[in-house]
């Protein structure tokens, strides 16, 4: 079985179709590239799969472990093992990262069934997932995301996957906004990650990103759908080509 | 309406908790109130002669002044001749161990511990078990038992009702009551000083440290009354206390009077912290019922370097009408106000603090969270005042507004009245509103929505939070969480 199954996905937000029936089959223990131009609706996928309101499935299903998730609620599908690092991540004030990562990891346990996590364990957990990152710890007593640089954010969010150990990893543009040395870090904390027992779904706009993570599979995106898919070799072509060349093939 | 806004909606429009009734036989004051009630209330409670002609003077003086208008709430007509002015249990305990089992068991339901906790040499208290807190309980217009004071009294603290402090201590009450709030400082202040039941009244003499926080729980229990307790507190040179007060009420369809007047006073170098929690009856979901509460508190920061710290966490009462508030007498003297309201369904709230600098290089901190949700509407309203005396003050205000839904309001009246070239005033102020981007982000890492909201809120209010004590930080941060169930909109 699968550990993610696209089938005919179609969404829409405010009534406009941005999803435009994609098909996508992703393995345990691989790693998918979902690469297109802006506003080729790489995001709303991911959204679409995290659970984001703002999107309505019109058509379609989105299967985990053989499961369709598309009626579960966002924190449902989380405890599932679905993450999604976001591309913008939220301030929340007040509420240290530490905190808030335990109440995620409590949530996740409770659903399992497993006691509340022991704080010193936990904490041992975190000092060691921060290290994949190299992420300062000043990090984790701050309030989540609140006054982070760019590039901090979008560590803090591979922190909180390398702390949440999800089935299915959905990074949306993680590599966006980030210098050459945080690219490195970000993608030595995804490479580290990568087992037998996860999958990755990478979203990205550039092909720098998949030097330091190569993908098993590339998938071209353009208006809704996929228009084509490929091994790593894809992302170096699409890198000389652009995708003008596909984007007028999706027209037609 | 998105997904967050159901939860939060679903998450404020849960129940209340304390809302049951006792079934205990008490008796009471006819309704209404003239001078023989005044008379009546004052024979209660065998008071002298001068304490009579107090509340007696303070009455005439009500007769004369009028409801204040100028808050930002509806108040509904109050009948000031429907209410009972005493109310109290028949029994009359002797002592801790004599009190009505039906009281003990009614502080229980509370969570209030009314037992002295036998203190065992050598015997380390198991980790996560609360300290001893001394407590005052008052219930309707009297006091029914007053912990730990033989072992306060040790150390020369005075921690008992209102009443026996009359009694026992009259030359402290005579030195000190109403010098902080005058018998005639507003109509609600007025009305209190003549018809007060109990209160706490705690004295710390020269050097003490408190051992133990000091706590008052106020009950309302009786139908067709109001309460009216009245508190001081004296910190004597270099004397420091921490005293917490709670509050609850039982759910009925009449709205209740609370009018209650605390004093503090603190002299050369002492310090005064005073939390409260206040969780009376708020009404239901269609604004019937519910506490109307009017209260005066101030403190008198008397001497150099004193200090007085209100922290207040207010998420009940119909009508919050409240203004904590210090007078910085002494030079160096340090005022601090953190409050967190919480208003939703239909209830108002108009509080906020004054801050009076009078003594050099005074400083004053205000950090007031307004959390808004239903059809609430609440008001920010604080004053600072630098007098022309006060040279080097020093203030910081921050006022920030979460709106929970699209039917609340918040509101920020900030007041200043600066009279010396010298002092140095800071105001901020913020609106800000529950994202879904922030309910996402939270949901999408494995969080509940209900869950999601209280984390939000209790990080928005955590510049209070981490002022009170550390049970009573846990203590509100749950309160906010029963609040604020069912009230994500």
């Amino acid at each position: 079985m699968a550990l993610l199954e696209i089938r005919n996905l179609h969404a829409a937000v405010e009534g406009e179709e941005i999803l435009r029936g994609i098909d996508l089959t992703l393995d345990t223990g691989e790693v998918h590239a979902i690469m297109g131009p802006n506003g080729s609706g790489k995001s709303t996928l991911a959204k679409v799969i995290a659970g984001d309101a703002g999107y309505e499935v019109t058509q379609g299903e989105v299967l985990v472990d053989g499961v369709d998730i598309l009626e579960l609620e966002p924190e449902e599908r989380a405890r599932a093992g679905v993450f999604m690092g976001f591309q913008y991540p939220v301030e929340i004030p007040g509420v240290s990262n530490t905190y808030f990562l335990k109440a995620a990891a409590n949530a996740i346990r409770k659903h399992r069934g497993e006691p509340e996590v022991d704080a010193m364990q936990f904490l041992k957990h975190v000092r060691e997932r921060m290290e994949l990152v190299q992420m300062d710890e000043s990090l984790l007593k701050r309030p989540v995301n609140e006054g982070f640089s760019g590039g901090e954010k979008k560590r803090n969010e591979i922190f909180h996957m390398a702390v949440l150990e999800p089935r299915l990893a959905i990074l949306d543009e993680t590599d966006s906004g980030l210098d050459i040395d945080a690219l490195r870090t970000v993608a030595h904390g995804v490479n580290s990650l990568r087992s037998d027992e996860r999958g990755f779904l990478l979203i990205t706009h550039y092909q720098r990103l998949l030097n330091y993570i190569v993908p098993d599979k590339v998938h071209v995106m353009v208006q809704g759908r996929i228009v084509k898919s490929g091994d790593k070799q894809l992302a170096v072509e699409l890198e000389e080509s652009g995708y003008a060349l596909f984007e007028e093939g999706a027209a037609a | 309406m998105s997904a967050s806004n159901e939860t939060i909606e679903r998450l404020t429009r849960r129940g209340y908790e304390y809302g049951f009734v006792t079934d205990i036989e008490q008796e009471y004051a006819p309704a209404g109130l003239n001078e023989d009630i005044v008379r009546f209330i004052s024979a209660k409670k065998e008071e002298p002669e001068w304490m009579l002609e107090w509340r007696l003077e303070a009455y005439r003086g009500w007769l004369e002044m009028s409801h204040p208008n100028w808050q930002k709430v509806r108040v509904p007509p109050i009948d000031f001749q429907a209410i009972s002015y005493y109310a109290a249990p028949k029994k009359r305990p002797g002592s801790l161990d004599e009190v009505d089992p039906k009281l003990l068991e009614t502080y229980e339901k509370l969570g209030i511990p009314m037992h002295e906790r036998e203190a065992l040499a050598g015997v380390e208290r198991p980790a996560g078990e609360r300290p001893d807190v001394a407590v005052d309980a008052v219930f309707d217009s009297v006091s029914v038992g007053t912990t730990y004071q033989g072992k306060l009294m040790e150390q020369g603290i005075i921690f008992c009702s209102m009443s026996e402090a009359v009694r026992d201590h009259p030359e402290l009450v005579k030195k000190y009551l109403g010098t902080v709030v005058p018998r005639k400082d507003n109509f609600f202040a007025a009305l209190n000083s003549a018809v007060f039941s109990d209160g706490s009244f705690v004295y710390i003499p020269k050097g003490v440290k408190c051992p133990m926080e000091l706590s008052t729980y106020f009950r309302i229990n009786a139908g067709h009354t109001g309460q009216f307790e009245r508190t001081l507190i004296i910190a004597e040179e270099g004397a420091s206390v921490s005293y917490l007060e709670g509050c609850t009420a039982p759910m009925r369809d009449e709205n209740q009077l609370h009018a209650a007047v605390v004093e503090l006073v603190a002299l050369d170098d002492a310090e005064i912290k005073y939390s409260t929690v206040q969780n009376w009856y708020p009404g239901d979901e269609n604004g019937v019922g519910g506490i109307l509460n009017f209260v005066t508190k101030r403190g008198l920061c008397a001497g150099k370097r004193s200090k007085i710290s209100w922290t207040q966490v207010e998420t009940g009462s119909a009508i919050t009408w409240k203004y904590p508030s210090c007078v910085l007498k002494g030079d160096d003297s340090v005022g601090e106000f953190y409050s967190v309201a919480v208003t939703r369904n239909r209830q108002q709230a108009d509080t906020g603090t004054k801050m009076i600098h009078m003594g050099k290089n005074t400083k004053s901190t205000i950090v007031a969270k307004g959390i808004s949700a239903g059809e609430a509407d609440q008001t920010y309203r604080g004053l600072v005042r630098v007098n022309p005396t006060a040279s080097g003050a020093r203030n910081y205000s921050q006022c920030d507004s979460m709106l929970i839904g699209d039917k609340c309001g918040a509101h920020t009246f900030p007041y200043i009245d600066i009279q010396h070239p010298s002092a140095q005033v800071e105001h901020e102020a913020t609106t800000s509103k529950i994202s879904d981007e922030q309910m996402f982000y939270c949901t999408q890492r494995g969080i509940g929505a209900e869950e999601a909201v209280s984390l939000i809120v209790n990080g928005f209010c955590k510049d209070v939070f981490r002022t009170l004590p550390m049970e009573f930080a846990v203590e509100a941060q749950k309160l906010l969480e029963v609040t604020l169930e069912d009230s994500v909109g």
